[in-house]
């Protein structure tokens, strides 16, 4: 009777050694990515020096200025990174961009200006539009998490609906002319370094929500295996609107941060701002099939995004070029995903 | 069955049978899924293939229709051998598949469907329609289907589809035909329809691989029959000259060389109650109770509903009616996170689908369902006492593993499923489904798995294990419930049960 029961207990040595502790040291994943990044910059640096006879990254100008450009990219590319981890897609990012934008400057209007949208919600203390900006984003993505969770359409299609619907109300909404004349205050949350600031606290604090939250960890594991996430006792359809409403929610405050460095809200602000943070997303090491990614690697997308677009007008390579290359890149970057995946058994 | 009769009449000795299989082995990583099995198919005749799940019958179909290579045999066809290295060989050598999952492509018309990849051609190099659709109505005269050719397939209904499948198959000039349970989607009707082709076919001098688990079927289609155990053949026999008995003895007559660990420990009170359960189309009036400490074995055949029972019991896919009542208190199973919190815990059948994360490491594999109760703080995870207690697990399970941060997808199948244990045990379950716990596993892993259920018995955990494995649930359980399409057939005390009572339950 207790045969089979001895033989697995006393069983041969070899099984019993079983979870090992290998503290072997393992590169970090961002590790390679860094590494594109300062190969990158180096790349740059040579030509700079060979064609412009100046240095491309001792410049502190020239780096701030890559940064502040691509800061708006990479608070959406935060809530982007969130929902790729969880295996879908946002695409309406750059029209929530342009929806906010208007809004927001639409209660940050001077009171002697007299064409202003709401004549009697002028020099509004900076709180409002911010917050309508907000509470704008969070609408949308909080209708494109719902439909995508309850209707179990397509992410794809879902914000595809939302990218073309918010578009359409930003310019209803300005009647085709920019929102101007905006307040100071307003205005200074988009001037000197304060974009970039934003956009680093808010990749702090979701780094931190993705590694160290349980919302983190449900996060990946509903991108990893949405059934088996589900069989766990995880809320996924609650979950995903979660994840949708927060990257409509950063993409509001994308739009009030481009509005006010423009001073001016318009309806074709944030067009391709999508791609771009999809492009910083995936070259960052998220993968599409869900599931795996860190804000620290979109973190370093965005940067190799904005260096590569500033080195090409460093060296002074046309602006149709650098599209072409970027799209290569892209490409490029998807394909290092497929053959990661590939090594992984997917 | 005249027709038989004179199909039947005895090959001559010089005239070899139409397909010959001899001595195959086929291994999988931790089990050997066919072991020296072999039969003969002679032409104008049906051949039912017979056997418990697991008895190896799918795997031998598979190589014979060239998706899987045998690690040893031979594969013989009018005499000579043959090498099958895909199912386009098989098709090409006259061999045809008629799958269980049906491979149509629904925007296309049945011709289309039917002659794909070789559409004939007009002067010009276009699909010539005219002719695709009078070879298809020709095709379909000859096997006496009537349907519309032109029609696309997604308006048929499921058994015309399945005549679509067959006629394409015939269009191959395949001789060999496997049908891996054919009737199991269709109605009465439907059922007569497709045996009179199969006669049809059978007059033809064609040869019919017959894949069934109901016996009536068996005695009323197939002219002879092999049995197969465990990856191993058993007999051949002709269907007229045995009994249903006689093959159910053959099906299960195995000795019982594994002994299962299975502790006597006392039996408290009724923890899960189910009554009169249903699920529309798919089961119903399921009633039975496990109790703490208890051990309750579902047996079944595989399609008798007994997994949908498992996912309504934990709110997978909750049921349209009936009571679920644990700890005498009812409880509306909507979904998964209800049944957690209830103190239920499901391994599911499944481990790539709805089991492991598989790009995710192991700690995470383990820890998706505990989070929802407990090391969580204000929303922070508490890593360090849950990194500690899921090495502790693992170790108690004996998950052999370089480390925790290893990805599951590099775990053997017995590892894996010793992590999704490890998963359901940090929740401390009061109440633990198990879906065929021990498949695909190897045998000590299995061992393990077995000891493991046992103890957690003596602890008071109130057990339901769903298996496949006749000596698994033997050995295993205190009571067995037995389905049968979508009902429960009998609920067997330990004494009572043997692995012919359960069968008869299970296959009535």
């Amino acid at each position: 009777m207790t045969m089979t029961i001895s033989n697995a207990t006393n069983a041969p040595a070899s099984r019993a050694p079983s979870v090992g502790t290998s503290t072997k040291f393992k590169w970090p994943p961002e590790a390679s990515i860094l590494m594109v990044l300062v190969g990158i910059s180096l790349f740059f640096e040579a030509l700079g020096w060979y064609i412009n006879g100046q240095s491309f990254i001792f410049n502190s100008e020239r780096l701030q200025i890559i940064i502040l450009q691509m800061s708006v990219v990479g608070i959406i590319a935060v809530g982007v990174n969130m929902v790729i981890i969880t295996s879908g897609i946002d695409l309406s990012s750059g029209s929530v961009v342009a929806a906010t934008a208007v809004v927001s400057a639409s209660l940050a209007q001077v009171s002697d200006f007299p064409r202003a949208v709401f004549p009697a919600l002028t020099d509004l203390p900076v709180i409002w539009p911010i917050l309508a900006g907000m509470t704008v984003g969070l609408l949308i993505g909080l209708l494109n998490g719902s439909l995508i969770a309850f209707t179990a359409i397509p992410p794809f299609i879902a914000t595809l609906g939302t990218m073309v619907a918010a578009r359409g109300f930003a310019k209803w909404f300005t009647g085709g002319m920019p929102v101007s004349m905006l307040t100071d205050d307003f205005a200074a949350i988009g001037s000197g370094a304060n974009p970039v600031y934003i956009f680093l606290v808010i990749a702090a604090i979701f780094h931190i929500v993705l590694r160290y939250t349980r919302f983190g960890k449900f996060t990946y594991a509903i991108g990893a295996n949405r059934q088996a996430a589900r069989v766990s006792g995880i809320n996924v359809n609650r979950h995903l609107v979660y994840i949708y409403t927060i990257a409509g929610l950063l993409s509001g405050i994308a739009g009030s941060v481009t509005a006010a460095r423009a001073i001016s809200g318009q309806s074709g602000m944030g067009v391709m701002y999508e791609l771009d943070a999809i492009a910083a997303v995936v070259i960052g090491g998220t993968s599409l099939v869900g599931g795996l990614g860190r804000i620290t690697g979109t973190v370093i997308g965005v940067l190799i995004l904005g260096v590569m677009m500033s080195g090409f007008t460093f060296i002074r390579i046309d602006a149709y070029y650098q599209e072409m290359v970027k799209g290569a890149i892209i490409v490029a970057a998807v394909i290092a995903d497929q053959y990661r995946n590939k090594k992984r058994g997917r | 069955m005249p027709e038989s009769a004179t199909a039947l009449q005895p090959a001559s000795a010089a005239e070899p049978p139409l397909l010959e299989i001899h001595g195959i082995r086929k291994g999988f990583p931790g089990v050997v899924a066919l072991d020296n099995v072999g039969f003969k198919l002679r032409a104008g005749t049906v051949h039912a293939l017979m056997g418990e799940n697991g008895a190896g019958k799918s795997t031998l179909m598979k190589i014979i229709a060239g998706i899987y290579m045998p690690d040893r045999g031979d594969i013989s066809l009018r005499g000579q051998r043959i090498t099958l290295k895909s199912p386009i060989d098989a098709l090409n050598q006259g061999i045809a598949m008629i799958h269980q999952e049906l491979n149509l492509m629904p925007f296309m018309t049945v011709a289309e469907n039917v002659w794909i990849t070789r559409e004939p051609k007009n002067r010009f190099g276009f699909v010539d329609h005219a002719e695709l659709y009078r070879k298809t109505e020709e095709l379909f005269k000859t096997l006496n289907i009537d349907i519309d050719v032109r029609v696309e397939v997604q308006t048929l209904s499921v058994a015309n589809r399945q005549m679509v499948e067959i006629a394409k198959a015939v269009s191959y000039n395949s001789d060999v035909l496997i049908m891996d349970e054919p009737t199991s989607a269709l109605t009465e009707k439907e059922v007569a329809h497709l045996f009179a082709i199969i006669h049809t076919l059978r007059a033809q001098g064609k040869g019919i691989i017959y894949i069934t688990h109901k016996m009536n079927e068996l005695f009323e289609i197939a002219d002879e029959f092999s049995v197969f155990r465990d990856g191993k053949y058993i007999a051949t026999k002709l269907s007229s000259e045995v009994t249903r008995d006689d093959i159910i003895k053959m099906m299960v007559g195995r000795e019982i060389t594994q002994m299962f660990p299975k502790l006597e420990v006392p039996i408290g009170e009724v923890v899960l109650s189910v009554k009169d359960l249903c699920l529309d189309g798919v089961f119903s009036d399921i009633s039975f109770d496990v109790r703490a400490g208890e051990i309750v074995g579902m047996a079944g055949l595989v399609g008798s509903g007994r997994s949908n029972v498992a996912e309504a019991l934990f709110g997978v896919t909750p049921a349209t009616s009936g009571t679920i009542t644990i700890n005498g208190k009812q409880v509306v199973m909507h979904s998964p996170a209800v049944a957690l919190a209830e103190g239920m815990a499901f391994l599911t059948e499944d481990r790539k689908e709805t089991g492991c994360f598989l790009g995710l490491n192991i700690q995470e594999n383990m820890d998706s369902a505990v989070l929802n109760q407990r090391y969580v703080k204000n929303g922070f995870v508490q890593n360090k006492q849950l990194n500690a207690d899921c090495i502790a697990m693992a170790q108690r399970l004996r998950v052999k593993t370089p480390g925790m941060d290893e990805i599951i997808l590099n775990l053997s199948g017995g590892n894996q499923q010793k992590v999704l244990v490890g998963r359901w045990l940090l929740t401390n379950p009061k109440i633990l489904i198990l879906d065929e716990p021990t498949r695909g596993i190897d045998v000590g892993a299995k061992a393990e798995i077995h000891r493991l259920v046992s103890e957690l018995a003596g602890q008071g955990v109130a057990i339901l294990m769903i298996s496949s494995e006749m000596p698994e649930v033997l050995g295993m359980s205190d009571r067995i419930v037995v389905m049968h399409e979508g009902h429960v057939s009998g609920i067997l005390d330990r004494n009572d049960a043997d692995q012919i009572s359960i069968m008869d339950l299970a296959a009535k």
